[in-house]
């Protein structure tokens, strides 16, 4: 698997990094790199194993479905770059 | 009484308990290294307030004959925990000015048993890193030096590492993801315990890959990682993977008897190139047990070759999940944006300037790993080999093995720099023997054992079975007794 420029401008777009074009090909040598390092996984047989979803064997606790917690609005907002009228403020989306 | 920030946390608590110090003169003493230490640059945030008033509200505790043990012992905060109304950035730009307005669980529950917070410690931004080389507050300096070399202090808890080497404070908390309590602990001649996953509450602590991270204390003797690790643990229901186990009296398991323990050395941990001095530290280690009663056994854990190349799909498809709240809405940094940049480019630009080049690679592979048309080839197979690392560490403790012991790191400490040349996967060499204890969720605890030719410090790890950590702090113990390892920093600094 090798993986050109175009492949790493795709995956800088889905991570939504900016990636500036002169630097692509600088990227996709190092995601080949460390591909290749992580291609050796293909000498395991996994024939019958099943991927992992939980290093400890614990079921999953469950409680009542209940409001806990809220009515934080000023503490939800503090640290925002943007606040205006009780809300988080982004730049225009245009679709 | 002088330097009191030289005491370890057992010294200190049994000081104050007896009166014969407070918890005011043992935090001024912490403070006044701190600020002595600049060259260091270990603590990144100084708490100084906090501390005074913890300082005092713990004597006041001392006072009424209310003292845990924890009470009144100044300790560092790695910058990963969130702690409320104090700078935690995690090392990142993109976290610059966030001031949470909640405690993690687990620094509320050393607050709770009246430890007092030096200060924030420096990292490897977003815990992501071996030699805390990637931090935005610049690199830590290992208090361990060679020549005139700035060493690093390993990573990614190395401004916990270097602290408590230093005598800044009396220990430090720390976080494990791959290896970064244990390398770190290695590198700077202390001690440092990953507990079990699920042993410590999450909740608060930025996340990285959450299936591997788990928080652990790093201290300067065995029997303060059992004070302080039992401070730590508890079933939190704010954390769904939080173990809801009774925490035992892990000090109370520090007897120093191992006979006829049975401790396993696993021959893939001898690896090609190994350096012949981390060889003979292991068979000293080895030898040691054996005098102390434990029997010694041979074992195979025949997929470790494949934890390093599994660790790096699963850490960073987690880690491009986790950071994918970054974005400059709800907190942190938002870059400036040109007239007419909508949402996206408000995205792609603020997380192009916030997060550092190794923080960016790992979000890329990870979501390279977990794209479609690349999910079963990379993520899933690697979750496979994470289930078949696990049952090699299963079949061996099945036989009855109580604990495995291995080097803890490669090589001593490296020069700050000395891998800025190197391709990224030479630097993730470095958790070779320790990330293999993250996949299978184990508990592994690294300990101070010897000095190189250089004269710096070595260490080794000792790997127990899940929610053993009390026989596993036994074991080190019994090791640390034997090893006698006093050696510490010249002051340079």
């Amino acid at each position: 698997m090798s993986i050109d420029t175009a492949t790493a401008a795709k995956v800088a777009k889905l991570a939504r990094i900016k990636v500036e074009d002169d630097a692509l090909s600088a990227l996709a040598e190092e995601f080949n790199m460390i591909l290749g390092f992580i291609e050796q996984l293909n000498e395991v047989n996994v024939e019958g194993v099943e991927p992992m979803t939980s290093v400890t064997p614990q079921r999953l606790k469950r409680r009542a479905d209940e409001i806990t917690d809220g009515d934080q609005q000023p503490l939800v907002l503090s640290n925002a770059p943007d606040v205006r009228e009780g809300f988080f403020a982004v730049p225009k989306v245009v679709e | 009484m002088s330097e009191l920030n030289k005491l370890t946390l057992t010294g200190a608590r049994d000081l104050l308990r007896k009166k014969d110090v407070t918890s005011v003169e043992l935090t001024e003493a912490c403070l006044r290294a701190t600020e002595d230490s600049m060259a260091l640059n270990a603590f990144v945030h100084n708490t100084s307030e906090v501390a005074l008033a913890q300082a005092a509200a713990a004597d006041s505790r001392l006072a009424e004959g209310d003292a845990p043990s924890m009470c009144g012992l100044p300790i560092g905060i790695k910058d990963l925990f969130c702690t409320k109304g104090v700078l935690s950035q995690a090392a990142s730009k993109i976290l610059d000015g966030f001031r949470p307005e909640y405690e993690s669980t687990i620094s509320q529950k050393l607050f709770d048993g009246g430890a007092v917070m030096v200060g924030k410690l420096n990292m490897d931004e977003f815990a992501m890193g071996s030699s805390n080389e990637t931090s935005v507050y610049g690199d830590v300096v290992n208090p361990w030096k060679v020549d005139k070399r700035n060493l690093t202090p390993g990573g990614s808890s190395g401004g916990s590492a270097a602290a408590v080497a230093a005598d800044l404070c009396l220990a430090a908390t720390g976080t494990d993801t791959g290896g970064s309590i244990r390398q770190p602990a290695a590198f700077t001649g202390i001690i440092g315990i990953k507990p079990t996953y699920g042993r410590c509450s999450r909740w608060g602590i930025v996340a990285f890959a959450s299936s591997l991270d788990q928080a652990g204390p790093m201290t300067k003797s065995v029997r303060d990682a059992a004070i302080m690790l039992k401070a730590m643990c508890g079933h939190d229901p704010k954390d769904s993977t939080s173990a809801d186990l009774a925490v035992p009296d892990f000090e109370a398991c520090l007897t120093g008897n191992i006979k006829g323990k049975k401790i396993a050395i696993p021959k893939e941990y001898r690896m090609d190139g190994m350096p012949d001095e981390i060889e003979k530290l292991w068979a000293e280690g080895t030898a040691m047990l054996r005098d102390a009663g434990a029997e010694i056994l041979d074992v195979s854990l025949p997929h470790t070759k494949y934890a390093l190349p599994a660790y790096y799909v699963i850490a960073p498809a987690e880690a491009s999940s986790n950071l994918a709240r970054y974005d400059g809405v709800r907190f942190g940094r938002r870059a400036s944006i040109a007239v007419g940049d909508g949402i996206t480019e408000m995205y792609e630009k603020t997380r192009a300037e916030g997060f550092g080049a190794e923080v960016q690679r790992r979000i890329m592979i990870g979501t390279y790993v977990l794209s479609a048309g690349f999910y079963d080839a990379y993520y899933n197979r690697a979750r496979r080999v994470r289930t078949l690392i696990k049952t090699d560490f299963d079949d061996v403790f099945a036989t009855g093995v109580d604990a495995i012991l291995t080097p803890a790191t490669p090589s001593a400490a490296f020069s700050l720099g000395d891998m800025a040349t190197m391709d990224p996967v030479q630097m993730y060499l470095n958790d070779v023997f320790t990330v293999t204890v993250n996949l299978a969720g184990l508990p592994g605890i690294s300990i101070p054992a010897g000095l190189d030719s250089q004269g710096l410090p070595l260490g080794l790890q000792l790997i127990g079975k899940p929610w053993e950590e009390g026989d596993l702090l036994n074991t080190a113990y019994a090791l640390e007794k034997s090893v006698g390892f006093i050696e510490k920093p010249k002051k340079w600094w």
